[in-house]
C-alpha cells in the first residue's frame, strides 16, 4: 500500500514535471467542461435562488424541498437522462451532440444547478430576513431587493459556486455516459482515472487523482485570495 | 437588464462550447466497440494509421458488446466493432446492421490464483476446469454485464452442464462491470476469472493471478465489424463508415492489426476473408 502510494505520487509528479501533452489536453478539457457547466448553473441557479428567497407564492415550499433533494442527484442518473434525451432515438437526437463536450456540459450543469440554487436560496433568505425592513423602507421592489441581496452576499455565493465546481469536476458517472470517454475528444480527468483503474494501472490512476485534487485546491486558493483582496479593498 | 445580459451571456457560452470541439471541421465517425479492443491499446495503434491515410477521425466509445449493440440500435454509432457472433447475427437479422464482416480473433483464457484451489492449472479443457471450480466451490468472478466475454463465459457454463446461479452469493460473484474492474476484483479476492487474452496482456494489477487454462478450441474469440443500417438511421455516415470497414479488412488494415504487440505478444490475429474484402460496395 505505502509502495503504491509512493508510486502514485511519483507518477503524478512525473506527469506534471514533463508537462505531458496528453495530460494537458485532458486537464484543459476537464476545466473547460466543468467551468462552463458551473457558469451556466450559476446563471440559472443564482436568480432562481434569489427569486425563491424574496418571493412568496403557492408551492414555493415544495420547490424549495425539491431543490434541496435534487442536490443529491446521482450523476449516473443525470447521465442516463441526458443520454436518452440526446440519443439519436431521443427527442433532442437531431442536435447530434451526444458524445461531445457540449453534452457533458449539459449533464454537469443539470447536476450543479440545484446545488447553486438551493444553497444560494438559503443564504439569500437569511440576508432577506435581516434587511427586509430596511430595503422596504427604501421603497425597493422585490426584484431590486433580490439583486441587492445577490450583490451583498457575493462572497458567500462564490463559495457556493465553488462547491458546485467541485461537484462537477469530481463526478464521473454522467460524463462517462454522455461523453463516451472518447480519446482526445471527450476524455476528462475523472474518466481517465476510471479507465486507468480498469487497466489495472492503479498508481497512474491515483497519480491522476492527485493532480485533479491539486487543481481543485489551486482553484479554491485563487478564489480565496480574490475574496481576501476584495474584502480588504471594500471592507 | 440583468436578465437580458445573463441570457446573452448564456447564449455566447453555449455556442462557443458547442462549436469549439469540432473547430478544425474534421471528418469523423463514431464506432461503438468493446473495452477489450480499446483498453488493450489496439485502437490507439491502428487508428493512427487509418487517420493518417484518410484524414477521418475515428471516435471510439468502448462498452460491453451488448451495450455497444444497443447504442448502435439507437442510432448513436456509425459502425459497430464487437465480439459476440450470436448477438451480432441477431443485430443483422433485426435489420440494424448492413452486413457482418469478420476482422480478427484472439482467444479467451481462464486466470486464477497461483494457489489454484480447484487444481486446474495447466489444463486445456475449459469445461473440465469449470466443473472442478463448481465442485470445489472455488471463488469465480464473472462480468455479469452482457458483454461478449460474459456471453462466452455463460455459454461455456451451459456447455459444462452447470448453472453458476447456484453459486451466487457464495463462490460465483457477478461484478456487473467491465473486464478490467472484474480482473481487479479477482486479483483482490484471489478468484478465478474468464477473460480475453488482449485485456489480460495489457492488465497491470495482476496480484497473484496467472493463466490457468488456455488453448481449448472452444475459447476462440472472433471479432466482427458492421455498418449501422442507414435505412434505419438516416444520419449514419455511410461513406465514411464504409471506408473504415473497407480499410480494416484490407491488407493494410490487417497488417496494422497484426503489428500490434505488447512486449513479444501479438494481441489480435487478423482473419478477414478475401472474398469478403472491399470489392463490393454498399448497395
Amino acid at each position: 500500500m505505502m509502495n503504491d502510494l509512493g508510486r502514485a505520487f511519483a507518477e503524478a509528479f512525473g506527469l506534471v514535471a514533463r508537462l505531458d501533452p496528453q495530460l494537458l489536453d485532458i486537464v484543459a478539457l476537464s476545466l473547460k467542461v466543468s467551468l462552463t457547466a458551473v457558469v451556466l448553473a450559476a446563471l440559472v441557479g443564482l436568480p432562481l435562488g434569489a427569486v425563491l428567497a424574496v418571493e412568496r407564492f403557492r408551492g414555493r415550499q415544495a420547490v424549495v424541498v425539491l431543490l434541496n433533494a435534487l442536490m443529491g442527484l446521482p450523476p449516473v442518473v443525470v447521465g442516463l437522462l441526458v443520454y436518452l434525451l440526446l440519443s439519436r432515438a431521443g427527442p433532442l437526437g437531431s442536435l447530434g451532440i451526444l458524445f461531445t463536450p457540449a453534452a457533458m456540459i449539459v449533464a454537469q450543469a443539470i447536476l450543479v444547478t440545484p446545488i447553486v440554487a438551493a444553497l444560494s436560496r438559503q443564504v439569500l433568505e437569511d440576508a432577506w430576513r435581516e434587511y427586509e425592513e430596511q430595503l422596504r423602507s427604501l421603497g425597493a421592489r422585490r426584484m431590486t431587493a433580490a439583486i441587492t441581496l445577490l450583490w451583498d452576499t457575493r462572497f458567500s455565493l462564490v463559495t457556493i459556486v465553488l462547491a458546485g465546481f467541485g461537484r462537477a469536476a469530481a463526478e464521473v458517472g454522467a460524463v462517462m455516459i454522455v461523453g463516451g470517454n472518447i480519446d482526445g475528444v471527450t476524455r476528462v480527468m475523472t474518466t481517465t482515472i476510471a479507465l486507468e483503474t480498469s487497466k489495472g494501472d492503479l498508481p497512474l490512476a491515483l497519480g491522476l487523482g492527485v493532480i485533479l485534487v491539486g487543481l481543485v485546491i489551486m482553484l479554491n486558493a485563487a478564489a480565496s485570495l480574490i475574496r481576501e483582496a476584495a474584502l480588504r479593498r471594500y471592507g | 437588464m440583468e436578465l437580458r445580459r445573463s441570457l446573452l451571456c448564456a447564449a455566447v457560452i453555449l455556442s462557443t462550447a458547442a462549436t469549439a470541439p469540432d473547430a478544425p471541421a474534421q471528418k469523423f465517425i463514431t464506432v461503438a466497440s468493446t473495452t477489450s479492443t480499446e483498453q488493450s491499446g489496439l485502437f490507439k495503434h491502428i487508428l493512427l494509421v487509418f487517420e493518417k491515410k484518410t484524414g477521418i477521425q475515428v471516435r471510439v466509445v468502448a462498452l460491453g458488446t451488448g451495450q455497444a449493440l444497443d447504442m448502435a440500435r439507437r442510432g448513436d454509432a456509425d459502425v459497430v466493432f464487437v465480439h459476440d457472433k450470436v448477438a451480432e447475427e441477431k443485430f443483422i437479422a433485426e435489420g440494424y446492421g448492413v452486413r457482418r464482416l469478420e476482422v480478427m480473433y484472439n482467444d479467451f483464457i481462464l486466470v486464477g490464483p497461483k494457489s489454484d484451489p480447484a487444481k486446474i492449472a495447466g489444463g486445456k479443457d475449459i469445461l473440465a476446469a469449470y466443473k472442478r471450480i463448481a465442485g470445489a466451490a472455488a471463488p469465480f468472478v464473472s462480468r455479469g454485464d452482457r458483454s461478449g466475454t460474459h456471453a462466452a463465459e455463460v455459454r461455456l457454463w451451459k456447455a459444462a452442464g452447470i448453472d453458476p446461479a447456484i453459486g451466487k452469493g457464495t463462490w460465483y460473484r457477478e461484478t456487473g462491470s467491465g473486464m478490467g474492474p472484474t480482473l481487479n476484483t479477482a486479483a483482490g479476492m484471489n478468484a478465478y476469472a474468464f477473460t480475453d487474452r488482449g485485456t489480460w496482456l495489457s492488465f497491470k494489477n495482476r496480484g497473484e493471478l496467472v493463466i490457468v487454462v488456455q488453448g481449448d478450441k472452444r475459447l476462440f474469440n472472433q471479432y466482427g465489424i458492421m455498418l449501422v443500417n442507414p435505412a434505419k438511421h438516416a444520419h449514419v455516415k455511410k461513406d465514411l463508415g464504409q471506408a473504415f470497414i473497407d480499410w480494416v479488412v484490407s491488407a493494410d488494415g490487417q497488417r496494422a492489426i497484426a503489428g500490434y504487440k505488447i512486449g513479444a505478444d501479438q494481441l489480435f490475429f487478423p482473419n478477414a476473408r478475401k472474398e469478403q474484402a472491399p470489392a463490393r460496395r454498399l448497395e
